[in-house]
């Protein structure tokens, strides 16, 4: 790891190939810079990401997952804000169980143009990992 | 599992990638990788030249998948996978990584940050691609029609060029005549031809044809499904006046109306009636009833049997293919105050202005007063440093100067004051500056901190400015008219956006996939966009992206049926225990209830599965899974990426 990335946690996110992901594109096209090792996954849906695959990325070393949420813009239907929300909830639950902090699993609705609210989002979750993970 | 060859290629992209990610370091970080037979760096990794190579690579070689780490997928996916398949690979086995806007361009202020993070990006594509297999698309038919949502020149054109494929064309248009913006132009910069004359061109050529039907006064209130086959809810609005009516009947029908509004389609600088036209030429030509501010007193019913109250609001749903998005623009209004609009009774919009000289001859009068100097305030609502609008307009510089120009060769006594912030009269538009300057007009300039101010002083008005063009001097003009130069905004009533889910940019326009590769298209798929409702455009750029949105938008439903992704759900049957879950979850309906084997299990229907997973984690035993987004593939990406 270089020198600058000892400051950043390491964060998972899921994001929607439809409508998260060309918000996080947009974000590196305009140059909004955000912690390097944040790390995206893309994946049709958020409300199709399993809890067991969350439980692993905390098993392998990641201190944060974020899901990049597809809110009221799904293009699978209404019904994603939910159940994302939902499989958030059963996720905590898990995470709770397992001893690990259940704030270290964040959710936000992230729709195709929101590049600042997805970098102020990771900016602000890398600052609560790095406080209560590498203080 | 046959062990996996993979051929990796690393994309400078210029220096778009490398002049932040140390592309060669990427290449050794990956190289050993077990199943990595090749790895390359490439200056341009979509070149004719590397993808032939990469062809070259795959076939020599015997490769069972490539990986290519360059710019975004939505840019370049379809263009490798082509390559692979060209090189008689399944394109499914092709995997992407995205290390320019995710990498090189989002961690540019830390070059061993983003290059240790494009290492894992690749990394976790190697580690998806181990799992990728060979896929068949589905087929689905797609209606060979296009709905076309709005009536100006964009949507008309669209309509024109698509009516000479074998292509059905809906075309439909909110308001009750056809034309948007450009109607209400009547001279225009760069042609002879007035706004007017366009419109009555295009429409006389759209009702030739067999395969266009137009909608007028009617809106999509609701959209289902997708590419292919998008199912829309049309709402049409009567006219309350039957076809055949009698035009000296209408005439006096439209006298006797008693009603009185302001005149939206002169800016509100006139009155129209409840019943109107809003010029004799216009198309359809038969008038409407604005209901809404229709009182019903019945006084036009006495004297034109044609009107019919009784005509109902009709709701129809058609299933098309695409959908080609032009829309159009609003004129920006101007804050109120804003250079003195709305308090000063001297100061109008570039629009109003359009329209005052129209229908005016002889003499400039507003107001009753006849009207000398004008001062042109440019950049207004556009180019703003305190506000939302920081893109330019484009058209307004050109437009004012063609509309100076009008006006000073029809009323020759006038002055024209021009207080702009620089001219961008681009390309042949720059001899209407040249004109201008010859027939006497004259320019005052500032920066942005420096804007003219608009003083009301007793009935006079005036403008100051330091002018950077004489050294900052201040020079003040009494102005018996100010003409605020508004640019373009979106529309400000969008529903039919958010029905779409188009994402907008941050100019707030309807937003393309690419600006210079993808210009037309947008994220998603089947909806295509055109005209003004992209951005500011002048009437040539406007028609020239509804032939290309048109193009695109055939494209799609050309063959009648349509690739989509086998992105199916697939069900472990032996794991499947039958509780329910899924076929709750499922919004498609995609989930059948079977037996198998004497179990009672659960089936995917996979010519409705969409794959989006909504039902993967609600499946207890974990027996779902999603092609190319399984349990195995996404943890062995987090495997690589920690
Ligand atoms: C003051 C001014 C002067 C100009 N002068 C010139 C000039 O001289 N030369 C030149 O080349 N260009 C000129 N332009 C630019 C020109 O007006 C635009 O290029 C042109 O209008 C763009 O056409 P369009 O079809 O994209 O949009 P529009 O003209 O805005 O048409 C869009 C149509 O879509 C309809 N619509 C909107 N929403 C819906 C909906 N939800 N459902 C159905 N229908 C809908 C509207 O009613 C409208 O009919 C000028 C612009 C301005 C502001």
């Amino acid at each position: 790891m270089g020198e600058l990335n000892k400051k950043s946690a390491k964060i998972l996110v899921f994001s929607t190939e439809k409508i998260s992901d060309p918000a996080i594109d947009m974000a590196g096209l305009m140059k909004l810079h955000y912690p390097p090792t944040v790390y995206t996954i893309s994946i049709p849906c958020s409300s199709g990401i399993k809890s067991s695959w969350i439980l692993h990325a905390f098993e392998k070393g990641f201190d944060g997952v974020f899901i990049a949420a597809d809110g009221s813009d799904c293009v699978y239907g209404e019904t994603c804000t939910e159940k994302t929300g939902a499989l958030v909830g059963k996720t905590h639950e898990l995470m709770k169980s397992n001893n690990i902090d259940p704030a270290r699993l964040r959710m936000a609705a992230i729709c195709s143009v929101c590049s600042d609210p997805f970098v102020k989002q990771v900016r602000s979750f890398n600052e609560y990992l790095l406080k209560t993970l590498h203080p | 599992m046959k062990k996996k060859k993979i051929g990796v290629y690393i994309c400078h992209c210029g220096g778009n990638i490398s002049d932040y990610v140390d592309v060669e370091k990427v290449r050794q970080a990956v190289e050993g990788e077990d199943i990595v037979f090749l790895a390359k760096t490439t200056m341009f990794a979509c070149s004719d030249a590397n993808q032939r190579e990469m062809v070259n690579d795959i076939e020599a070689n015997g490769l069972t998948s490539v990986v290519v780490a360059s710019c975004s997928p939505k840019l370049h996916l379809l263009t490798f996978r082509n390559v692979s398949q060209r090189a008689n690979l399944n394109k499914y086995t092709y995997v992407h990584a995205n290390i320019r806007e995710q990498a090189s361009w989002a961690h540019s202020d830390n070059k061993i940050g983003a290059t240790e993070k494009a290492i894992h990006l690749v990394k976790a594509a190697i580690a998806k691609a181990n799992y990728a297999e060979a896929l068949e698309s589905n087929k689905v038919k797609a209606q060979k029609s296009v709905a076309i949502i709005g009536a100006g020149v964009a949507g008309m054109k669209a309509a024109i060029s698509l009516s000479n494929k074998d292509c059905e064309v809906i075309l439909i248009e909110k308001e009750p005549f056809v034309g948007g913006r450009v109607a209400q132009w009547n001279s225009l910069s760069t042609t002879t031809e007035t706004g007017k004359e366009i419109v009555k061109r295009l429409y006389d050529d759209l009702i030739t044809r067999d395969n266009i039907t137009i909608c007028t006064n009617s809106e999509v209130i609701s959209n289902k499904g997708s590419v292919g086959n998008f199912t829309l809810k049309i709402k049409t609005t009567p006219r309350y006046i039957r076809q055949s009516f009698h035009p000296e009947d209408l005439t006096r029908a439209i006298e006797v109306c008693p009603v009185s509004v302001p005149d939206e389609f002169n800016f509100r600088l006139t009155q129209r009636k409840a019943i109107y036209k809003n010029y004799p030429g216009e198309y359809p030509q038969t008038p409407v009833i604005d209901i809404k501010n229709c009182t019903r007193c019945g006084a036009c019913e006495k004297v034109c049997p044609a009107v019919d109250f009784n005509e109902k609001e009709e709701i129809t749903e058609i299933t098309v293919g695409s959908v080609l998005m032009a829309t159009g623009f609003d004129p920006y209004t101007p804050g109120y105050g804003e250079f003195g609009y709305a308090t000063s009774e001297n100061v109008i919009t570039l629009p109003q202005f359009k329209r005052l000289i129209d229908e005016q001859s002889g003499t400039l009068v507003y107001k009753g007063k006849v009207i000398k100097n004008i001062a042109y305030i440019y950049c207004v609502g556009s180019r703003q440093t305190k506000g939302d609008n920081t893109y330019c307009s484009r058209n307004c510089c050109t437009s004012t100067i063609h509309a100076a120009v009008t006006a000073k060769s029809k009323f020759p006594d006038i002055n024209n004051f021009h207080f702009n912030r620089g001219l961008r009269t681009y390309g042949k538009q720059e001899i209407l500056y040249a004109d201008s300057l010859r027939s006497g007009d004259i320019y005052l300039q500032s920066y942005e901190d420096g804007l003219p101010t608009v003083t009301i002083e007793g009935n006079k008005t005036i403008v100051k400015i330091n002018d950077i063009l004489t050294n900052g001097k201040e020079i003040e003009v009494e102005a018996d008219l100010v003409v605020l130069v508004t640019g373009m905004v979106p529309r400000a009533d969008n529903k039919v956006g958010t029905l779409f889910k188009l994402p907008k940019g941050r100019d707030k326009f309807y937003n393309e996939i690419h600006m210079k590769l993808r210009p037309v298209e947008t994220v998603i798929d089947g909806v295509t966009i055109a005209g003004a409702c992209q951005g500011p455009k002048n009437i040539a750029e406007s028609v020239n992206s509804a032939l290309s949105a048109a193009t695109k938008s055939y494209s799609i439903i050309s063959k009648g049926e349509l690739e989509s992704e086998p992105l199916v759900a697939i069900i472990d049957q032996d794991k499947c225990t039958w509780c329910g879950a899924c076929e709750k979850a499922c919004p498609f309906d995609a989930i059948l209830k079977v037996e198998d084997k004497g179990k009672i299990v659960a089936e995917i229907n996979n010519s409705v599965c969409k794959g989006c997973g909504m039902c993967a984690p609600v499946c207890e035993p974990d027996a779902i899974n999603v092609t190319a987004c399984s349990s195995t593939e996404i943890m062995s990406m987090i495997d690589t990426l920690v």
